[in-house]
Parts: C-alpha cells; structure tokens; sequence
C-alpha cells in the first residue's frame, strides 16, 4: 500500500525541503557541462557558482521572486529581489557588483505600483552599494500570472570564495540575528492576525554585516549560508550534510522575537524552519569566534548575532538541537513548506 | 497566547532527571503512554535524552488514525464512490485503505472534504440537498462532541460513519497475558473525561502502575517519576500527576452525553485485532443519522500491513520506529508504507518529522 510518486510538479517540489532537493538532483543531470574553469558549478548546489577570473572570483547567482501579497510589514518584492540575490553573493564571500531585473508583469497590473516597487529595490541596491545595469520585461495576458514575478541576477567578487560545506568538526556556529522573522511576518499579515505593528520581515541586503565578519574573522570562516527557504533547520542540515560533520545547536541560544516564538506556538509552525530575508549562518574556526561575533555585534544588523552550537565529528550530516529543557533531538529537514510563497 | 513556562524550566527538568535516574531500577523499564500529544513532547523536546538507558518510553494504540481498521476506511470510500459527501480530519484521508484512500477517491471525483470538526460537516450539510456523511473517528476526547452535536440536532441529510474507540480496553489488551510493560502513562485529554476510575483495573487485575500525565515536558517527567516511585515501593496504584485538568470523576456531563448517543460494542483495532468493548456505536434511536444503517454497506476489506511494515508491533509499544527497517528510508512522511506514518499523531510520523531517536 506504497502511496505512489507522484510525477507531476507540486508545490512541494518548490518548498525547500527534502523534496525539491529530490527533484534538482534529478533535472541536474540533464546538463553536461555544469561549471567553468574548475570553479564552483550547477553540481555544488551553493548560494552562488564561481568563475575563476585574473586571480580574482567572480560569483555569479540567481533568484526569482514571486513573494505574494506583494507589499509586507518590512519589505515589499524589489526590497526582496535585490536582497535576495546580494545576499547570496555575500554568503559566497563576495561582494555584489551589478545586478539585472527580469519583470514578468501581469496586464493590468498598475504602473504606480510597478514605481513604487522599482523604488525600493533602487533603496535597497544603494545599500548593498551594488548596480542595476540590464534588464527585461514581459507582459502575460489576463488570467496568466497572478501577481508579479521578479528575477534578478547578481555578479560579485571575492577573494576568498566561502562555501557552504566548508565546516570542519570544532568550528562554531553563528547566526547573524534573529530567525523566522520574515516567514512569521508574512503569516501574520495575511492571516490577518494583527501582529503587523510589531512584526516585520528581516528582508535587507546584508553584503556590508559579512564584509565586517569576514574582515574579523579572515580564514577562521570555513562555511556560510543564508538561511532562506526551509529557515535554519534547513540551512544547517545542508551544511552538515555537504560537510560530512554533525552539528549541534542549543536551542535557547538561537535568538528569537517573543512574537515570532508566541505565533509559532499558536499557529503549530516552527519558527526554525521558515525563511529568513536577511541573515546568515557563519562557521567559524573556535579560536576567531569570539573576534568574529563581537565584529558582526559592532554592526547595527548584527546586534542580536549569536553563537548556537558547534560542528561535530560525531552524527556526520545531522543536526542535533539541545531543546529548551536540555533534552536532545535531531532536528530534521522541514518536510514540506510551511508558509508558500514567501521569497 | 503562550503555553506556560514554567512547566519548560530546564533547572527543574535537570532536577526531575535526577530524581528519575535515582528512582530507576538496574533492571529495564518499558513505560507506555497511548497518546499523540505526550509523543510530541517528549519527541519535540528530546525527554529520551534524559531519560537512564534501562528506562524506555512507547507510544501504544494512542493514535487514532493509526488504529482505524480498513474496513471502516473502505466503507468511507464506499460511501464517497456512491456519490455522497464524505467529510473527514486531513490525515484520515490520506490512509490507504484496501483499494484506495480517501484522497484516492477525491482525485478520481469523489466529493471528500477535509473539516475541522463535526460543527464545520454539520455546518455542510446546512447548506446542501446531497448526503453528508462525516467521518467520525478519535477517542474519549472527540467522542463527546459527536455526541453533543447529535443532540443538538442535526439535518436529516447528516449522517456518521462512527470509527470512535475506547482507550482503557486497548491498555487492557496490552497487559492481557504475557507483557513486559512496566508502567502507563495515561492520557492527560483523554482522562478529562473518564476521569480516574477506568484504569483501576491496572493496578489491581493486572499490578501495573498508572500515572495521569499533562503534555507539557515537566508534566511527563514528573509523571515518570511518579511511575518509578510507585514501581520501587512495589504498589501499584492510579494517581493523577494532572490535577489542574483532570477530577477523579472525570467530566460527567461528557459521560452523559455519550452514554446518550452511543452504546459500547466491540472493534477491530489496527494492527492488535478485535478487542472487545473497546468502540462506540449509535444508539437505536439515531439509527437515521447511522451512515451504515442508511445505506447498507458491504466491503471486502484486506487488513493486512504492507510486508516488511512494523507498524503491528510500535502500535502495541513492542518496537520503536527506528527498529523497522523501513522508517525514514523507503518509509517517510511523504511515502509512507504504514498507517503509523501517515496519522499525525502515529509515533512514526511524530519521529521522523521532530527527529526522534532512542537517545542522543
């Protein structure tokens, strides 16, 4: 009584969990050539591929957004379009250059609104200290596209290319401030639930936090990645697992709102595994982590930075959370997508 | 809005953890619990990790969907293949039944809704000429409000497919003949409404310890405590470690409304077989609103597991989900093989979505 693989596309198959990690492993192999000049490809499935070029690293990523409503507390989808991408290169160690915009823009859709969106990714690209040199845009009949879908690329340099399964048993594990923000923020506006005044989505490009982080913290920074689709608890068994460490983490050390944790418990949804907009997981080598989160502190995004837990030589690929009463379990990839449409 | 914290200090949870580790035998100690919800604490929270080595924790029978036999599944797809409509909690219908699931059906045009409660299918067939047929499965704890909804009246359009158990004669059927449980812990929900008096015969016929646990984690290592306490001095008893929820006497008026609208009879339980006065079914004068009096059912129903599934043996706290060869491998929440993955209050389900292991 085997429930049946289902061969067509789900949301699921989008969701950041086990299953979209199924399906890429899959469509990965219907392209041959996959990197360049031996840097970081398609195969290694990291924030952001990397082309080896004059002595230098040029990063290159991509990320489409379809965050639905469009406008949320904290953000809207340009804010997120450009932070989405620069974060990514910064995850990368690189630091953002230019991006492009791809619209796809439904008729009707009115063009006030379009400024206002193009507005705040201008905003946001001035704070990544990063440029918009080339673009597209399409327009789909009525009744084909709801919304409005944005994809930006991105290209950045960097000296030391930081990946993320670069954590060696030892290092420390930080987060650059508090997490399930941006999902929980979303939840409650559209569930209406009247947290909007004090709950607003993370979303911010955080290149210039990591720059200081990685000026601290030089070779000591062994592994990064921004913890977007599938939060930290997917963020964290993607790096134990492409490490081949275990990791544990003490759950009263990871910084939390009281209203994200309060919906969390309300709703039944783990504040762990939903997307944050603009954060980071950064190992560290122990001796540089002291150094490393008072750098990421001196930063006014970084004030709630925090140490969580250390990788490990045992539990290889595990993420091992230490819960608030001090017992211990895995915590696992999240199955499915707890809020969709969100990034 | 938020549970209370103080029964999540981790000082008094280290403390309760001694005490546990100085109560514990040198032998080994089985405790079973037969509820979803204590599953999920002591899962989500890692209590195992706390726990000695000697002493481990089971869940039983305590998930209802788990336990649903497939006849009674068959029947509901039955039912939504003769064109009615089949209202049902979400992961019941996601349970294979012989030929198919509930959601099977939906996919090839059946009209299955998934509800929330018996007031939103009730609330359904207000606004409809078809036939409503709500799926009423659960114990003691949902039991009571199908009943009060049946006295409340109903459409006439409205009528139950009635798969409600009895927990007590499933603990009964555990510790019937040779086991190696050492103790219950009994459910917080569960013992609201039927209060202390039902597990009596624990302690008495059978010498097992029972302790009546709330869900949050110092409750069930408090609980746990208690259950070694009792085992060390040799005298077994039923004590109630809920008593801001739970009255000796349990909810009358819930025993009333169901003694009302229901009469005990036997069932069929997954994965344990028939176990006598262990269900509920509609009283004579709500044979009207009885789905299966109404329309005559007749399935053929296979209630076999998939080979290889061990879901017989976690259902009677006999294996921990790990111990199958399948879980988390070809047996997940997305492909589950056995009725203890698909019901989210199934052990199975609970491990592999909190990450529970034995211990860490």
């Amino acid at each position: 009584m085997t429930i049946k693989q289902d061969e067509r596309i789900t949301l699921l198959h989008g969701a950041g969990g086990q299953l979209m990690g199924e399906l890429l492993a899959r469509l990965l192999k219907r392209f041959t050539k996959t990197s360049v000049g031996g840097g970081l490809g398609l195969k290694e499935l990291d924030d952001g591929a990397v082309i080896p070029l004059l002595g230098k690293n040029l990063v290159f990523t991509t990320d489409s957004h379809v965050v639905q409503p469009l406008f949320f507390p904290g953000g809207d989808i340009g804010r997120l379009a450009v932070a989405g991408t620069v974060n990514d290169l910064a995850v990368m160690g690189a630091q953002p250059l230019a991006l492009s915009c791809g619209l796809v823009i439904p008729e009707g859709f009115p063009i006030s609104e379009l400024e206002r969106i193009l507005e705040s990714m201008d905003r946001a690209l001035e704070e990544a200290g990063a440029a918009l040199i080339t673009g597209d845009t399409k327009v789909l009949g009525h009744g084909e596209l709801e919304g409005l879908i944005i994809n930006t690329a991105g290209l950045g340099l960097a000296e030391r290319v930081v990946t993320d399964a670069g954590l060696r048993a030892g290092d420390k594990i930080l987060v650059t401030g508090t997490i399930g923000d941006h999902g929980m923020a979303l939840l409650a506006h559209r569930e209406g639930l009247g947290f909007e005044t004090t709950l607003e989505s993370d979303v911010a490009p955080i290149n210039r936090l990591i720059a200081r982080a990685l000026e601290a913290g030089g070779e000591g920074i062994t592994a990064m990645k921004d913890p977007t689709r599938g939060g930290l608890a997917a963020c964290l068994n993607e790096m134990a697992r492409k490490a081949g460490v275990g990791i544990m983490v003490h759950e009263g050390a990871i910084p939390m709102r009281e209203e994200v944790r309060g919906l969390g418990e309300l709703l039944g949804i783990n504040p762990l595994e939903i997307a944050n907009e603009g954060k980071a997981v950064i190992g560290v080598a122990p001796e540089r982590a002291e150094a490393v989160l008072e750098a990421l502190r001196s930063h006014p995004q970084g004030l709630r930075a925090a140490l969580i837990g250390e990788a490990t030589a045992d539990y290889p690929g595990k993420v091992i959370l230490v819960t608030e009463v001090g017992g211990k379990r895995f915590l696992e990839n999240p199955i499915g997508d707890p809020v969709p449409r969100i990034c | 809005m938020m549970k209370d914290l103080r029964f999540r200090d981790r000082a008094k949870a280290e403390e309760l953890a001694r005490l546990i580790a100085r109560l514990a035998p040198e032998e080994p100690v089985k405790l079973v619990h037969v509820c979803g919800t204590h599953e999920v604490t002591i899962t989500e929270f890692g209590l195992r990790s706390l726990l000695p080595p000697q002493v481990e924790i089971l869940e039983g029978p305590g998930c209802p969907v788990c336990v649903t036999p497939v006849k009674h599944i068959d029947e509901a797809v039955a039912l939504a293949e003769q064109g009615h409509i089949v209202a049902t909690f979400g992961d019941m219908a996601r349970v294979p039944g012989t030929h198919q699931s509930l959601e099977d059906a939906r996919s090839a045009g059946a009209d299955v809704r998934i509800v929330y409660s018996v007031a939103d299918a009730v609330e359904l067939a207000r606004k409809t000429d078809r036939e409503v047929v709500f799926f009423a499965v659960g114990f003691e704890t949902t039991a009571p409000t199908v009943a009060a909804a049946m006295l409340d009246g109903v459409p006439e359009n409205f009528s139950l497919l009635v798969s409600h158990k009895l927990i007590p004669p499933a603990m009964a059927a555990l510790v019937q003949g040779e086991h190696d449980i050492s103790g219950f812990l009994a459910p917080g929900h569960v013992s609201t409404i039927i209060g202390m008096e039902p597990y009596k015969i624990f302690p008495e016929r059978f010498g097992v310890p029972v302790v009546i646990g709330g869900f949050e984690p110092l409750d069930i290592l408090y609980s746990i405590a208690l259950l070694l306490r009792q085992l060390r001095k040799g005298e077994p008893k039923v004590e109630n470690a809920y008593t801001r929820a739970v009255r000796p006497e349990g909810n009358l008026k819930a025993q009333a409304i169901l003694a009302e609208v229901f009469e005990v009879t036997d069932h069929y339980w997954r994965g344990m077989g028939p176990i006598p006065g262990s269900g509920l079914k509609l009283r004579e004068e709500f044979a009207a609103h009885d789905a299966r009096e109404r329309f005559g059912l007749e399935v053929e129903s296979n209630e076999a597991l998939h080979p290889g599934c061990r879901c017989a043996q976690v259902i009677t706290a006999k294996a921990r989900p790990d111990q199958c060869p399948l879980f988390q491998k070809a047996c997940t929440p997305r492909t589950p093989y056995g009725p203890c993955m698909v019901g989210e209050e199934g052990m199975c389900h609970i491990w592999a979505r909190y990450g529970g292991r034995p211990k860490l």
